[in-house]
């Protein structure tokens, strides 16, 4: 590419970037509300994240838009290729991720007013450290930082036990007490979407490794159904 | 299997060297793409290939190329026959004012091969995916073709002669989009019969129709590899400067 070309290049990569990043801003919000209103049991606030994930779906079509474009006009190859591939990659885990915190906001429409079948304390945990390590994500994808990367999927780890935790306990709960199923099936629905959440970030780590280094490998080979025959 | 192997090739124009230490080995019946800015060495390179370079006084080569094993800058290596098993498609298509007909003809009439000649040159014009447009034609003049056409017709030339290994000194320069799709399509129709090697400075061509590319930087061989590796994960830092644009 001539020095012109690059310029135009760069600019509109830059563009992309600067759209990934509110993206990522926008999903962080969503999972951090889906939360409260699990929490308060505000089903006002759940429809609001319900209805803030179509402008999520929309700005990630905005990005694969731009992508493409980019692959079409200006011909990337090499870093420059798999930056591009890596971003529309990860606009596609951003967007699920964002499903997952709708879906959590659906339950708490659904829960209505039932009680919490016990006080919240592992989901939220599970939300903290599935929200840093979203941002660790993005971070390590702007810096192409793949140690930073790989210490992500540690993280994830540490989302699958405690789901883990979550499950064991719910389904003690539901065994002994067999009418708080419909309860806890619900936040066990919770946790499911949270730890996929996980997972999706994992990806969006694979994907800045794969862009960093040009290497595609899964970070992550077991999954939360090993964890729990463990 | 390697078709031509070249080993610490050192080239010289007069005191200037424009070649160090080249070593590769070129796959038979692959495409093989060599990249690289204005002066790399690359059409030097190629021109190698075929003792092209013999032409040019003052030129030496230093170290080994082998077709088939056999060393072709060796005292006793007939140059006409390598010439004939190696040969040159020009970056603009050249033409004798001749016929079609007789422009095909001609190599083989230089090399005695005159039986069956209408046959040869139908065939060479089939296998430059040209038959169709010109078998009405074959007594006008080619000068009269499309710029597209001519070069198809320069390569039905090359093919008329029954060459092993094809070289292309950036064949689609003088070519608008169309003609040079055409070219390319028929590059991978030929290298189910034949060794390309092909000069280009487009490298979405090299992307598109080569399996392997080799990068000149400064006239050396700064990295050789699979065409997709090239363009997706290149392993030397030249490489992928210099095919993202940030240098060249």
């Amino acid at each position: 590419m001539p020095a012109s070309i690059r310029s135009i290049f760069d600019r509109e990569l830059s563009r992309i970037r600067d759209n990934l990043l509110r993206m990522g801003s926008l999903v962080d919000t969503a999972i951090d509300r889906a939360l409260t209103a699990l929490g308060d049991r505000d089903v006002a606030l759940a429809r609001e994240v319900i209805e803030g994930d179509a402008v999520i779906n929309d700005l990630r079509f905005t990005i694969e838009e731009e992508c493409l474009t980019l692959m079409a006009t200006q011909q990337p190859t090499a870093s420059d290729l798999r930056t591009v591939v890596a971003a529309m990659n990860i606009v596609n885990d951003m967007e699920r991720i964002a499903d997952h915190a709708a879906g959590i906001a659906k339950t708490v429409i659904r829960m209505g007013d039932l009680p919490l079948l016990k006080p919240l304390v592992d989901l939220p945990r599970m939300a903290r450290v599935a929200r840093e390590m979203l941002k660790k994500s993005l971070d390590a994808f702007l810096a192409h930082d793949v140690e930073a990367a790989r210490a992500i999927a540690a993280q994830d780890d540490e989302v699958d036990h405690l789901y883990k935790t979550v499950f064991d306990e719910l389904l003690g709960i539901m065994a002994r007490d067999p009418s708080t199923i419909t309860r806890g099936t619900y936040l066990l629905w919770c946790g499911h979407n949270l730890e996929r959440i996980g997972d999706r970030v994992t990806n969006i780590a694979e994907r800045v490794i794969f862009m960093t280094t040009g290497t595609m490998k899964e970070l992550n080979t077991t999954n939360v159904a090993d964890t729990r025959r463990v | 299997m390697s078709k031509i192997r070249v080993r610490q090739l050192d080239f010289y124009y007069g005191p200037s060297q424009a070649l160090r230490q080249i070593s590769m080995s070129i796959a038979e019946r692959e495409i093989t793409a060599l990249i690289g800015p204005s002066g790399c060495g690359k059409s030097t390179f190629l021109r190698c290939l075929n003792r092209m370079n013999d032409t040019i006084a003052g030129t030496r080569a230093v170290g080994q190329i082998t077709l088939d094993g056999a060393d072709i800058y060796a005292t006793d290596f007939d140059v006409t026959e390598l010439r004939r098993r190696v040969g040159l498609v020009f970056q603009k298509p050249n033409p004798f004012p001749q016929s079609i007909f007789n422009n095909v003809a001609f190599g083989p009439r230089v090399l005695g091969l005159t039986h069956a000649l209408a046959d040869r040159v139908e065939q060479s014009l089939r296998g430059a995916a040209l038959w169709e447009e010109v078998k009405g034609h074959l007594r006008d003049s080619a000068l009269n073709l499309s710029l597209g056409q001519q070069q198809r017709l320069c390569i039905a030339r090359v093919l008329a002669v029954e060459p092993e290994v094809i070289l292309m000194d950036e064949p689609c320069s003088a070519l608008d989009p169309v003609a040079t799709l055409k070219i390319e399509e028929l590059m991978r129709e030929l290298k189910r019969q034949y060794t390309i090697i092909i000069v280009t400075h487009n490298m979405q061509q090299a992307a598109r129709v080569s399996d392997r590319t080799g990068l000149f930087w400064l006239g050396e061989l700064v990295e050789f590899d699979r065409t997709t590796h090239i363009f997706t994960r290149p392993t030397h830092a030249t490489t992928e400067n210099y095919i993202t644009g940030r240098f060249g």
